[in-house]
């Protein structure tokens, strides 16, 4: 039987290896940005224009423009093709944004399709980064709670709720540091659909572990002479295959969004995409292991048992 | 048992075959609609509603715009919404919504031709008319609407055009007072220079007749004019005094009771919903078929029952939408594609266990009850986590983003129940009836079975 729990050291040293950059990212982010991501006006209130013109129209011309009708603060940068710009600017309200648009036809000498126009006020951004804050705490106590209450008839149903929750953090982790990273790249910024992408990882993330543990509750009661860390191994093994195919199938739907999809979703989506695949990773090697560390009091878990010697004849006797 | 599950195979594929014909884009008899979804009536019944990021369309938050510390009261609040909805309705948008929610008044414009003007309506102080009814012969009164002569109404109770007297513009001041001896409330109103003289000529020669007092088309009130008004005048009935002061307040804020800002417009053009739907059809019909090959290809018989039931699940799911009604979103088609993993995880987890069985040697018939069986609590147990963040999310999502995380939301809760009903029930029936009648040849075969 192939040993995967034996090397779960390396597991470790390689996630660690991804998420420390990856804070270091959102660090970099805080330090410069002032915030871990680049935020959009759903958070920090403000308008996002897009518009489409029949020729090319330079940002900077744009830029000009509402320079010239009071507005300094606008950002404005192509998408798709030339003629689509997307300006930024803080919040317009209805009757500014008419007298923009007149405006602009006099200045372009044409009336530009609208794609889309969001306003977004200061209070209604205030209230959704709270609730958002909220959401995500509240999602990880609920999912702590149900694994707890699910897991309630083994050894230990804490440890197994906070495992799933480390994994969970992990993922959570890794999806939020290729956005930060993203936003240095392509100016990704964080709306109310990333907050769905992560509430999302963390249910999927949870689904994958709930997988291995539940297997691994039924072969502890199947199997009692055996060690912990052979069941915890062999019930990855025995459900190894159901992740990668599972993880596989969902891949082929999301790809086939990314590649085909609507742009308006495109980053939802990516997100959604690394951070499920960290799930299926962390399911395996970081959930269970962990709960194998913890089992056997390794490192940091051997901290919390001063009364290790108890506890490990109490292990010695169901052995 | 046999017969019992030829008969649930039997309700199964009715079932499959009813939630298919509803989830079939074509216009249904209306006898059936109103057995399906007797919820629902118009011609909007039983057809996908899309959202306004794929029809395009304007989403707009008003809020009550008072000074610091003050704060609108729930009576103001539902008033606003009332005269919003009634503007609203006066657009012609079909499909319009208006809701409160937390101190803001929402509204959905989907479809909308020209959101600034449709804002600027919503916005605008309602408009105020004083029309001639002359003698009433039609009898109407407070709730009807009518075409003025300065211009006609959305759903006119009646085709006659009314000649406006005045409009309210006229109007200097309004106030709500008690008759000294009866106690009762009525209406005192100033007019402004201009005004009395039109209001003075117009009533000396029409006392004893019927004055309509019209907002946005809608009559608020219809009296009968006792005297030559010149520049003051009242309006008595038999209103209570919140009647009194709501009138009193129509007439002198054009409307809304309380003074409304946006804080939060949302509008997506046409042309982009358009593209957004195209995609979205385009990305689902190719995940789905490659999910089906797969399954096929590596889970063999087993893998085109489950191809059977996830094509079930996707009728189920669209004749959901239909009946519930559900607004479809973007994200909300991401959730619905999310979900057919969900479902043919299940399948999965079934699969793998059957074949475990199978191979520990098991006969084909009692691998096939363990895998359900065994595979049961884990798909229990790891679809009921993604409800709950479902549930969370719809919570929540009523707060960020309006409809865009709980269209998400919606979906994806629905996707994960109809897939336990599919890819488990649906799935265990179909697999029980192959083996009841062909368990014998396929004995040999459990290289179908991908073992």
């Amino acid at each position: 039987m192939y040993d995967i729990i034996k090397h779960r050291r390396w597991y470790y040293i390689f996630s660690t290896l991804i998420i420390v950059p990856g804070l270091l990212i959102m660090l970099y982010s805080m330090l410069t940005i002032g915030t871990p991501f680049r935020l959009s006006i759903d958070f920090t209130g403000g308008s996002l224009w897009e518009l489409r013109f029949s020729e090319p129209v330079a940002p900077g011309e744009m830029v000009e423009f509402f320079h010239s009708q009071g507005i300094s603060d606008a950002n404005v940068h192509t998408i798709g093709d030339e003629n689509t710009l997307v300006i930024r600017t803080k919040e317009i309200t209805p009757e500014e944004k008419v007298a923009l648009m007149s405006a602009m036809e006099k200045q372009f000498g044409e009336k530009p399709e609208e794609l889309q126009f969001r306003a977004v006020g200061p209070t209604v951004g205030k209230e959704v980064t709270r609730t958002a804050f909220i959401a995500v705490i509240m999602a990880s106590l609920v999912i702590l709670g149900f694994i707890i209450w699910a897991f309630r008839q083994v050894d230990h149903p804490f440890r197994y709720g906070v495992s799933a929750i480390i994994a969970m953090i992990h993922d959570v982790l890794v999806a939020s540091a290729f956005f930060s990273l993203m936003g240095f790249i392509s100016g990704w910024e964080v709306d109310a659909l990333f907050l769905t992408a992560l509430l999302t990882v963390i249910g999927f993330s949870v689904q994958d572990t709930i997988v291995v543990f539940d297997r691994i509750r039924e072969n502890s009661r199947r199997r009692k002479g055996e060690s912990f860390e052979v069941i915890a191994n062999r019930s990855l093994l025995e459900t190894v295959q159901r992740s990668v195919a599972t993880q596989i199938n969902a891949m082929f739907v999301m790809i086939a969004l990314l590649l085909f999809g609507g742009v308006t979703i495109r980053q939802f989506i990516a997100t959604m995409f690394i951070g499920m695949l960290s799930g299926t990773y962390s399911s395996i090697f970081i959930a269970t292991p962990l709960l194998v560390s913890w089992q056997n009091h390794e490192g940091v878990f051997g901290w919390f048992h001063r009364d290790k010697k108890k506890s490990q004849s109490k292990k010695a006797a169901t052995a | 048992m046999q017969s019992r599950n030829n008969i649930i195979l039997v309700i199964l594929i009715i079932l499959v075959a009813l939630a298919t014909y509803i989830a079939l884009p074509i216009d249904h008899f209306d006898w059936f609609k109103k057995m399906v979804a007797p919820h629902q009536d118009g011609p909007q019944a039983l057809t996908l509603r899309l959202g306004l990021d794929l029809q395009g369309g304007t989403q707009i938050q008003l809020e009550p715009d008072l000074p610091s510390g003050q704060k609108a009261t729930d009576e103001q609040l539902d008033l606003a919404r009332a005269i919003i909805e009634r503007r609203v309705n006066g657009l012609g948008v079909n499909e319009s919504l208006v809701q409160t929610g937390k101190d803001r008044i929402i509204v959905a414009l989907p479809g909308v031709d020209d959101p600034d003007a449709a804002i600027e309506t919503l916005r605008g102080t309602g408009q105020l008319e004083f029309v001639d009814l002359g003698d009433n012969p039609e009898r109407l009164g407070a709730g009807d609407e009518i075409n003025t002569s300065n211009g006609p109404a959305e759903n006119p109770t009646t085709d006659t055009v009314y000649e406006t007297v005045m409009t309210g513009d006229k109007l200097k001041n309004v106030d709500v007072r008690r008759d000294p001896n009866t106690q009762k409330p009525y209406i005192a109103f100033e007019l402004t220079p201009e005004g009395s003289k039109i209001f003075g000529e117009y009533s000396g020669k029409n006392i004893g007749k019927f004055l309509a007092i019209v907002m946005d088309k809608t009559i608020l009130s219809a009296p009968v004019i006792q005297a030559k008004i010149t520049d003051a005048g009242q309006i008595t009935g038999n209103f209570t005094l919140d009647e009194a002061q709501n009138l009193a307040i129509q007439m002198k804020y054009g409307a809304l009771p309380v003074p409304l800002k946006v804080v939060d417009v949302r509008t997506v053009g046409p042309s982009l919903g358009e593209d957004s739907v195209r995609r979205s059809l385009l990305a689902g019909t190719i995940g789905i078929i490659v999910v089906l090959l797969f399954m096929l290809a590596f889970y063999r018989l087993p893998g085109f029952l489950a191809d059977l039931a996830l094509l079930s699940f996707v009728s189920f799911n669209i004749a959901l939408y239909k009946i519930i009604p559900v607004v479809l979103t973007l994200p909300g088609i991401a959730g619905f594609l999310l979900t057919t993993g969900t479902a043919v995880d299940a399948n999965i987890l079934i699969f793998e266990r059957m074949r475990e069985e199978l191979r520990a040697g098991r006969s084909l018939p009692s691998a096939v009850e363990a895998g359900f069986s065994r595979a049961w609590t884990s798909i229990l147990d790891s679809n009921l986590s993604t409800i709950l963040t479902g549930l969370i999310l719809l919570y929540f999502g009523s707060n960020f983003g309006a409809s865009v995380v709980q269209g998400f939301a919606i979906t994806l809760i629905i996707g994960v129940l109809v897939s336990m009903f599919t890819a488990v029930f649906a799935t265990r029936t179909f697999m029980r009836f192959i083996i009841q009648y062909f368990a014998e040849p396929l004995k040999d075969k459990l290289s179908w079975f991908s073992v």
